[in-house]
């Protein structure tokens, strides 16, 4: 190995790696307000390609019939659950509307503009709104009623997510693969290692979204509600911030991350329906190398997570996901030894 | 779905009503709903031209849905073979279905025409005959190309899974009788999000030509890897990847790329000197007759292929016993085995008691991607 080849396995290893750290950021995210590991992270990576994918070719997408459906379904829980507490009627369809009015107007839109053929950048806004939409009717129908019980309960909720999701992926989009055309075609030549465009962009938008979330949670009142229900839910509770919003907002921006990163990846590998729950787990990796709590910890566990892949793969690419995923051990290992202590809650 | 079950159920009742007792009964079970129901519908399409009668007996075909599902599959051959005392038994179309069916046709000693590909079964591979291609037949077909195209040093990019281990395995001997030789051996994996590690070492390695092992959509990625990396030798591709998906994901990269496919859906295409013309134009204009043009699939082409044999044997079985009997379902295994070299739309087939995936080495037939189509060479 020269020089030349380990320069262009350290870019390729970074470029996979930044996907990497915005999943590991959205588990980490997840993890802490809701206390969910959310295995089907990856899945909202692959919804959001593929949706961009069906809109390129001038269809509508089937992730919109399964946004008005789980849009249903959760309007209708919100509306009962509301009836329930307040015995009123009309704030119970008050509250059903709410939930129902984003979903509506996002699948309206993507009708509407599917057969029109709009600009690449157009499309990827739609395809970037249709995915963030699923996040808090996800959050609504599967985890929301079960927010107060143990993690293992909630882990074994997002298994059950994941193959629904999974399957109706197969469904909606069908078994063969997908490529999106980049969205910046051009090759800079950086000495020895030629970056493209899309490269640029991955670099780009994921440095972006890290200083966006930082700021979200330092300087926003949302943010700072959202690290207080991480901190402590009850205390978070006591002083009048809801747990319900709170894990809505959070998948929100799980799904929101979800569906960049999917438009991100897009075009340099083909995306099929199942594609994400790998993508997904190595952020997870990432995120398991950062203790499921700090954001920096999983941006460097992510770097090295695609690093590691990278060189894997050049040298023993039979063994690569072994390789990646036997990382986890020994970080496991000096964290349970550093910490000595167990949870509360395991 | 329900509606397609009641029609379904209905025409297997009224069948079953108007049927004779010596009629011949083939049971035949497919995935027609499920994730493998793909593969399953236009081999139900092709069987709906199956026909009525042959060698003067009338047929009835049983249908069953096996919903993709392994379990459900081998209640259908149960039913098959205690309820309606079928004389063969064709499928399923997925591998776990129709590994399924396999102890139940041999216990009831009724021969199994598999769709799919199933893995040697040991003693139980006496009833079962297999009618998709193995790697075997179809690594013949690129090694004998890269002989004729002078290759000298071959680099193998394949699945990390039973297709890429299954062309490993069968490739390496073969080179090594051509004098060609394997320089680098990478795996990748379908949802890879890149390639690009394994790419750079076969770059380095610089082989003539480098066979890359993957299926449909997922055949695309690795060449566009080893274009980006600027890989100028030929590159080879399995019939997995012999879909329209390859060039969808390709576009002008995969022009050049020799394919290696089964000769079933090339139709008119196929040199004259190719067995297999005949069979191969006279099932896609049928099939695309009834069922549209382009609709042409190698699945359907299976069970046009089952018909085939169907069409050979049972006159056989006929001159031994009466359909319905166990000596007849025998006679309709043995003929199988000993029916010798029968051109099928897929290849030349020719069974033999130590050999029931049977193909010819005549069947693969390769083929080069020019202006986005496969061109045979």
């Amino acid at each position: 190995m020269d020089f030349s080849i380990a320069s262009i396995l350290m870019l390729d290893g970074v470029t996979n790696g930044a996907i990497y750290a915005l999943l590991g950021l959205a588990t980490v995210l997840v993890f802490t307000v809701t206390r969910v590991i959310f295995i089907p992270q990856g899945e909202f990576v692959a919804y959001g390609a593929l949706t961009l994918a069906m809109l390129q070719t001038g269809k509508i997408p089937g992730t919109i019939w399964l946004l008005l459906i789980m849009a249903a379904l959760a309007a209708l829980m919100e509306g009962v659950a509301r009836w329930r507490h307040s015995g009123h009627p009309g704030r119970a369809l008050k509250a059903a509307l709410k939930t129902l009015i984003f979903p509506a107007i996002v699948s309206g839109l993507s009708i509407w503009a599917a057969p029109q053929q709009f600009s690449l950048w157009i499309q990827a806004a739609l395809s970037v709104a249709i995915v963030t939409a699923f996040g808090p009717l996800v959050y609504r129908v599967a985890y929301q009623s079960l927010e107060s019980s143990p993690p293992l309960v909630l882990l074994i909720v997002s298994v059950g997510v994941h193959f629904a999701m999974t399957g109706l992926g197969l469904l909606f989009f069908g078994a063969e693969g997908f490529r999106n055309p980049p969205f910046w075609d051009e090759r800079f030549n950086l000495g020895l290692v030629a970056v493209s465009g899309q490269t640029v962009i991955i670099f780009a938008v994921s440095l972006a979204l890290i200083v966006l979330l930082w700021l979200y949670f330092e300087r926003s009142l949302r943010g700072k509600a959202l690290r207080a229900t991480a901190v402590n839910r009850t205390g978070a509770r006591l002083m009048g911030i809801s747990s319900h919003s709170a894990g809505q907002l959070t998948f929100l921006m799980a799904a929101f991350i979800g569906a960049l990163s999917g438009l991100l990846i897009g075009p340099t590998t083909t995306v099929f329906y199942d594609s994400g729950f790998l993508i997904g787990l190595k952020g997870f990796v990432a995120a398991v190398i950062a203790g499921l709590s700090s954001y920096p910890g999983a941006l460097i566990g992510a770097l090295f997570v695609g690093i590691v892949e990278a060189f894997g793969a050049f040298w023993a690419s039979a063994f690569k996901e072994v390789i990646v995923f036997t990382i986890i051990l020994p970080v496991l290992l000096v964290r349970s030894l550093r910490s000595g202590h167990s949870d509360e809650d395991h | 779905m329900s509606f397609k079950k009641t029609l379904l159920a209905l025409a297997i009742t009224t069948t079953a009503g108007t049927a004779a007792f010596a009629d011949v009964k083939v049971g035949v079970t497919l995935s027609l709903t499920g994730p493998g129901s793909g593969l399953g519908i236009p081999m139900q399409k092709q069987l709906t031209l199956f026909p009525k009668t042959i060698a003067g007996e009338k047929v009835e075909l049983i249908i069953l849905d096996d919903a993709s599902d392994p379990g459900k599959a081998a209640a259908n051959a149960r039913r098959f073979v205690t309820d309606d005392k079928v004389d063969v038994i064709f499928g399923a179309n997925l591998t776990p279905t129709s590994a399924a069916v396999v102890p139940i046709a041999f216990e009831a000693k009724t021969a199994q025409v598999s769709g799919a590909p199933v893995p040697p079964q040991g003693d139980k591979e006496s009833f079962l005959f297999r009618l998709p291609q193995g790697f075997e037949v179809m690594a013949h077909a690129v090694v004998e190309h890269m002989k004729k195209q002078g290759v000298k040093t071959v680099g193998f990019l394949g699945y990390a899974d039973g297709y890429g281990q299954g062309w490993l395995a069968n490739m390496g001997p073969m080179l090594d009788k051509a004098g060609i030789k394997m320089v680098d051996v990478e795996r990748f994996a379908r949802t890879d999000t890149s390639v690009t590690p394994q790419a750079l070492k076969l770059t380095a390695a610089n082989p003539d030509a480098i066979l890359v092992v993957a299926s449909g959509s997922g055949a695309a990625m690795p060449q566009l890897a080893l274009a980006e990396r600027g890989y100028k030798g030929k590159v080879y591709q399995t019939h997995a990847a012999a879909t329209p998906d390859l060039m969808r994901i390709g576009g002008k990269t995969v022009e050049g790329t020799f394919v290696v496919s089964g000769p079933a859906l090339l139709g008119d295409q196929l040199p004259d000197s190719h067995p297999s013309k005949k069979q191969a134009i006279n099932f896609v204009t049928n099939f695309e007759k009834a069922n549209g043009a382009n609709s042409r699939n190698q699945f359907a082409g299976h069970a046009y292929d089952f018909q085939i044999a169907m069409e050979k044997v049972i006159p056989m079985a006929l001159k031994t016993a009466k359909p319905g009997t166990p000596e007849f379902r025998m006679g309709i295994r043995d003929g199988l085995e000993t029916m010798g070299r029968t051109v099928f739309s897929h290849g030349v087939m020719n069974w033999t008691a130590k050999d029931h995936d049977g193909y010819t080495l005549e069947t693969g037939v390769m083929t080069k991607v020019v202006d986005g189509k496969f061109i045979v060479q």
